[in-house]
Formats: structure tokens, C-alpha cells, sequence
């Protein structure tokens, strides 16, 4: 038996493919005790996984194999991770905050009858154990919490842990589960997000560029994407532009949408209502182009300019192609 | 529809037989009152605690957009009720008297001293210890609250209630038997489809809520309001063995300051690719 073992659920594609989450689940696992993680997959798909999640730190892999995958909508899922539970007998649980993840926590926790803490930024120990903190209120307040008793679940903010574990040599167990019948939802189609692979991910970027209403249109908001790409950063926009049909709802920043903490966030043609700051106003340096002085972004930019984001913007890409060459 | 007391696989058991000859529905509308986003939200920094006196306090957005969903099957299918269900303190009555007002039948108000600071666990207990009493065919909740970030309690209920679940929601049809609806998720779109009773959560892409008219503003005034507390449910909040996530520290963080603010004069993108150079940022 391994010392304080910490079960960390993958999550996997329906074609099998391990979640960019897993390896900052690894990281947070691997600080606070024995990684083991759970893969659920369809038929045929768990070894690659398996050896993937090995790779990213899993001391232990645990797969299981099940056919309702396809079509049974969180339930297989449940009872998986009940099963796996059972056999590590884990001190925490951990899952990604994604929406997929929060569900399974969910009822897992329920389930369980286990304390869950949701959108945890950093995980720690104390003497009495495992303890996650939370940045709250748009990063206003930072929050520990713990539980009271029993094994602590807890879903870990997207991109938000940078320690990586060691990779280690793929120790693989299938588990057996016995299936609850639960009543579920049935998948009856699902098509993939087809993600810019050229691009990095909005969550856990380093640099993002993001734009608002004030570029104006879906074409004009090309702008955002170029000096994005100039920079190698991630796009991402405010609910207005969303709303407006400029970009897809999974680049929006903010109180209902992605929270990012990166090392530079430039903000164009945002106003900076307090709903947007709430995503982004733990940014290292905030860059913001608006072209109303009194535009509440300004109240929290390192750097400001008040002008036109279709004058300025070229001129700094092109000057920074040009100090490139 | 008849009411229900029983927790365990509560809602209409052997529904859809039973609608066959009974055309209503039931929905209930989990509606959360939260402090203003438009505010300086604050935190009690001795207990974690939401501090309620410090912004205003209004049901959240996303909330309002379930109770609109509800509201607009009931438009065009006469014999659904619309029961709004919350656990909030007292004073959140204003709030769910403005969704009587919208188009709510009748409200079930769980207010108890003893549920401030209640984890995600208690909050599920307690709302689905007041759903499975009021009776339902489809619950109806947003995706994640303003205030908790959770986006946990209406998996937990349906967890709780031993029904099917679809969340995330961003475009639903309700039918007579069943949900239907598009989960968009990180890796991409999903159909679902839930027979009723089920839970279903929306995202804030549902339509917004409609206002309400001098109409409904008279006619919620006459419509059932009923308040619970804890013991009316049975629910045990002291149980020193239950499993309970506890805030431990509290932190606020300095607020962020202006830096440097300059006026476009031809130069200002020169000026920035030299801030960003400086700064080691490119
Ligand atoms: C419950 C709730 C949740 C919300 N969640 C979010 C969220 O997650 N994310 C979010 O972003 N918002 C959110 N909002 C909405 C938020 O309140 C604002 O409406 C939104 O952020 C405004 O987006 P914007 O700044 O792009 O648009 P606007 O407020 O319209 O601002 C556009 C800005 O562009 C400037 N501009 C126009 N033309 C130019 C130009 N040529 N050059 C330079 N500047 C120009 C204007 O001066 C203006 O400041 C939420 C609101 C609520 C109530
Ligand atoms: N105290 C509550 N009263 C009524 N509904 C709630 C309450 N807490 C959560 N909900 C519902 O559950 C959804 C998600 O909440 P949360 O899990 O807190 O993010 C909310 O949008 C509400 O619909």
C-alpha cells in the first residue's frame, strides 16, 4: 500500500485522448501524496491512456473499460470512480473544474458521502490534512478550505497548477465495477470542438490577447487574432463580443466565463466592467487599448492607452516585427 | 399532480405512463439569490461568509434565465406549474416575489438561521429535501452560481433524488416525457436526452428573463408563498459525522492600482512594443 495515496481522475475524449488537465492533477497530486490516477474509457482505448497518464506522474493506474460510455451520460463515470475509491482509499480526490468534472464530483461526493470543494487554485497540507485554496470574488479574497472528515473532493481550476510530477513506469490495474443503474441522460450525438492547434489554450496561458465590442465585427475582430499570433498568446474576448457573435462562448473571460492568471493580458476595445475584471485582474501586467479615457479598464492597467485599437494595434505589431528582425 | 413526500427515486414514478392521462407538469425553478456582480462583492474575514449586508442582493442572471425557460413551456402548455424553489434567509422574499411576478406559480422558501455558510453537500440535502416534498416532473437550475462558482449543487440534487441529470445547457427543449438538449463542454458539443423526472442546468446562453408587467406584479401578490425551516424537512444540519467542507483562512487581496496611462498621439503602439520589450513580455 502506498503512503497517503491521492486518486486523480483523467479525463479522456470519447476517442480516448488523455485532457490537457491531467497533467496539472498529476502536479497538485504528486505535492500532497501517491498519485494514482483513474482512466474510463470506451473498449479498446485504455492502454494508451494508461501509458500517457504514467508519463504525466501516476504512480498507479487504474482503468476501466466500459461500453455505456458512448451513449450513458455520467453514470458509468460514477460509478468508476466509486469503485476506484473503494481500492485506494485515497485521502483526496481530485478532478478537473471542467464542466464534465463538476458533474462527476458531484455525484461522486453524494455518493460517497464525502465534503467537495470546488475550483481549487492550489492544494497543501496541514497537520490535519489536505487543504485547497481558492481565489474568490474575481481574485478579491483568497480562501482555504478543508474538510471536517472523511477524504476531500476536490475539482482543480483549469491551467491554474504548474508543478509537474516525474514521469514514472506504467503500473496498470483494471478494475472491475459493478454498474448501479442509475437512471441517466443519453449522449445522442457529440461533436468535437475543433481547437486551434497552432494557438495556445486560454487557460493556464501565459500571454492573452482579448478583444470586446469595440472591435466592432467578427472580421475586425482578425485583429485580436493577429497581434495574438504575433505574440504567441491566447485569444480571448468579453461576454459583449461573444454575445455579439464575434467568437465562440469558450473564449470569454470573466465572472461567467474563463478565469486566466497570466504574465501579460492585453485587453482591446474592453471596457473592463467589473464582471470581465473579475476573470483577469490577477494577470501579472494588464495592457489595456480603449478609446474612452474614462473606461473602468484603465483603473487596473500597468500600462494604458486611450486611442483607437485600428490604429494602434497595427503600429505595435509592425514595430514588433520589426525590432524581431 | 399529485404531491410527493418520499426522497429516495422521488418525482413521478412510472411517469410517463401516468401522463399518458394527466397532460400537466410540474417544473421546479432553482432560483439563488446572490450579491450584485455590479458591486464590491465582500467577504466576512473571520468567517468565509458571504457578507450580505456589504452589496444588493438579487437573484443571479443565469437563474433567471431557467425561470424564463420554465415560464416559456408554460406559455403554450397550460396546465404546467411553475414552482420556484430557494434556500435563502428571509429577506430574499423580495427577490422571489419578482419571479411570481414574471410568471412562478407558487414558491417554496427554505429560510433557517442555521444554514448560513452552508457547504455545496447541505445546500443539496436541504433543496432536495424541499423538491422531493413540493413533488416535480423537470427541475430546472443554472449552470454555476456568481457567487459560489460551484456549479455542483443541481448534479448533487439530481445524485441525491436518484434522477437523471443534463447540464450545461445551452439551448433545451422540454417535451411532455422528456428533455432534450446541446451540453457544450470543453472538448465539444453533446446531445442529450433525459426522460422526466429529470434535472436539467442552462447556461447564460438561454434567452434573458422577461420583465414583469403591472399584471403579474398584482397577481403574485395573491399567488401561494410558502416558508420552511429545517425541521419541516427533516433535515439534520448538527450531525457531527457528516462530511462538510469548512473555510480554514481568509485573505483579501490588495486591490490593483493604474499604472501608467497615455494618450495616442501617433506613437502610443511604438510606446507599448517598447513597454512590453522593457518588461521582458515579448
Ligand atoms: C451576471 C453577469 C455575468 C457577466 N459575466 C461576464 C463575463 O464573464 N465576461 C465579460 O466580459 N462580461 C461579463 N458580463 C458583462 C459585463 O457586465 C459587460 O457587459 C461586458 O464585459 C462588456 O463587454 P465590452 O467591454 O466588450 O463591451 P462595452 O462595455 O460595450 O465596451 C466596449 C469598449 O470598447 C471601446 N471601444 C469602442 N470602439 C473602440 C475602438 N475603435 N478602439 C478602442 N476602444 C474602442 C469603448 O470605449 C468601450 O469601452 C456579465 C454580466 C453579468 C450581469
Ligand atoms: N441556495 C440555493 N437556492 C436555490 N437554488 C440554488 C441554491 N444554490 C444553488 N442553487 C441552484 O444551483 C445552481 C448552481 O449553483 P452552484 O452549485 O452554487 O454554483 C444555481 O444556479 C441555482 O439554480
Amino acid at each position: 500500500m502506498s503512503q497517503n495515496p491521492i486518486l486523480v481522475f483523467v479525463e479522456t475524449t470519447p476517442d480516448g485522448t488523455v485532457a490537457k488537465s491531467a497533467a496539472g492533477l498529476l502536479g497538485a497530486a504528486a505535492a500532497i501524496g501517491e498519485p494514482t490516477a483513474l482512466i474510463v474509457t470506451a473498449p479498446g482505448l485504455s492502454a494508451a491512456a494508461a501509458s500517457a497518464v504514467a508519463q504525466l506522474g501516476a504512480m498507479r493506474v487504474l482503468t476501466v473499460e466500459d461500453l455505456r460510455l458512448t451513449d450513458t451520460f455520467i453514470a458509468p463515470l460514477v460509478d468508476a470512480l466509486a469503485a476506484a475509491f473503494e481500492n485506494v482509499e485515497p485521502d483526496a480526490v481530485l478532478l478537473s473544474n471542467s464542466v464534465d468534472g463538476r458533474d462527476l464530483a458531484a455525484r461522486f461526493a453524494v455518493r460517497a458521502g464525502l465534503a467537495l470543494a470546488v475550483d481549487a487554485v492550489a492544494l497543501s497540507r496541514d497537520e490535519e490534512g489536505v487543504v485547497a485554496s481558492h481565489s474568490v470574488y474575481g481574485g478579491a479574497y483568497n480562501v482555504d478550505s478543508a474538510v471536517t472528515s472523511g477524504a476531500f473532493v476536490v475539482t482543480v481550476r483549469q491551467g491554474a497548477i504548474d508543478a509537474r510530477a516525474e514521469a514514472q513506469e506504467p503500473v496498470v490495474e483494471s478494475l472491475t465495477v459493478a454498474p448501479s443503474n442509475t437512471p441517466a441522460a443519453t449522449i445522442t450525438d457529440f461533436e468535437p470542438l475543433i481547437s486551434n492547434a497552432t494557438r495556445p489554450d486560454l487557460r493556464g496561458a501565459a500571454k492573452v490577447v482579448s478583444g470586446g465590442r469595440g472591435l466592432q465585427s467578427a472580421e475586425k475582430f482578425v485583429l485580436v487574432e493577429e497581434l495574438a499570433d504575433s505574440l504567441g498568446a491566447a485569444v480571448g474576448a468579453s461576454r459583449a463580443a461573444v454575445d455579439a457573435g464575434y467568437v465562440p462562448q469558450s473564449y470569454q473571460v470573466g465572472q461567467t466565463g474563463v478565469s486566466v492568471s497570466p504574465q501579460l493580458y492585453i485587453a482591446l476595445g474592453i471596457s473592463g466592467a467589473i464582471q470581465h475584471r473579475a476573470g483577469m485582474q490577477t494577470a501579472k501586467t494588464i495592457v489595456a487599448i480603449n478609446k474612452d479615457a474614462d473606461a473602468p479598464i484603465f483603473q487596473i492597467a500597468d500600462f494604458g492607452i486611450v486611442g483607437d485599437v485600428f490604429s494602434v494595434v497595427p503600429q505595435l505589431i509592425s514595430s514588433l516585427e520589426s525590432r524581431k528582425a | 399532480m399529485v404531491n410527493q413526500s418520499v426522497l429516495a427515486g422521488a418525482g413521478r414514478h412510472g411517469g410517463s405512463i401516468y401522463r399518458q392521462w394527466c397532460g400537466d407538469m410540474k417544473i421546479v425553478v432553482l432560483l439563488k439569490e446572490v450579491p450584485d456582480t455590479y458591486g464590491d462583492r465582500k467577504l466576512d474575514l473571520d468567517s468565509g461568509i458571504a457578507d450580505r449586508a456589504a452589496s444588493d442582493a438579487l437573484t443571479d442572471e443565469v437563474d433567471e434565465r431557467a425561470l424564463e425557460l420554465a415560464i416559456t413551456y408554460a406559455d403554450s402548455h397550460s396546465d404546467t406549474e411553475v414552482v420556484v424553489v430557494t434556500m435563502a434567509p428571509a429577506s430574499a422574499a423580495v427577490s422571489m416575489r419578482k419571479a411570481l411576478a414574471i410568471g412562478g406559480t407558487s414558491v417554496v422558501h427554505v429560510a433557517d438561521d442555521r444554514l448560513a455558510g452552508a457547504d455545496t453537500g447541505l445546500t443539496a440535502e436541504v433543496l432536495s429535501a424541499a423538491v422531493a416534498r413540493a413533488g416535480y416532473d423537470l427541475i430546472i437550475a443554472g449552470n454555476v452560481s456568481t457567487d459560489g462558482y460551484g456549479g455542483v449543487v443541481p448534479a448533487m440534487m439530481a445524485e441525491r433524488l436518484g434522477i437523471p441529470q443534463a447540464t450545461n445547457l445551452e439551448a433545451v427543449q422540454i417535451y411532455p416525457d422528456h428533455v432534450e438538449g446541446k451540453r457544450a463542454t470543453e472538448t465539444g458539443l453533446y446531445t442529450v436526452s433525459a426522460p422526466l423526472p429529470a434535472l436539467i442546468s442552462v447556461t447564460e446562453k438561454l434567452p434573458e428573463v422577461r420583465f414583469a408587467g403591472f399584471k403579474g406584479i398584482m397577481a403574485a401578490k395573491k399567488k401561494p408563498y410558502e416558508s420552511l425551516s429545517l425541521d419541516d424537512l427533516g433535515v439534520v444540519v448538527d450531525d457531527e459525522t457528516a462530511a462538510r467542507s469548512i473555510v480554514v483562512a481568509v485573505a483579501e487581496r490588495p486591490a490593483r492600482t493604474a499604472g501608467v496611462i497615455v494618450v495616442d498621439e501617433g506613437t502610443a503602439g511604438e510606446q507599448l512594443a517598447d513597454f512590453l520589450i522593457q518588461n521582458r513580455l515579448v
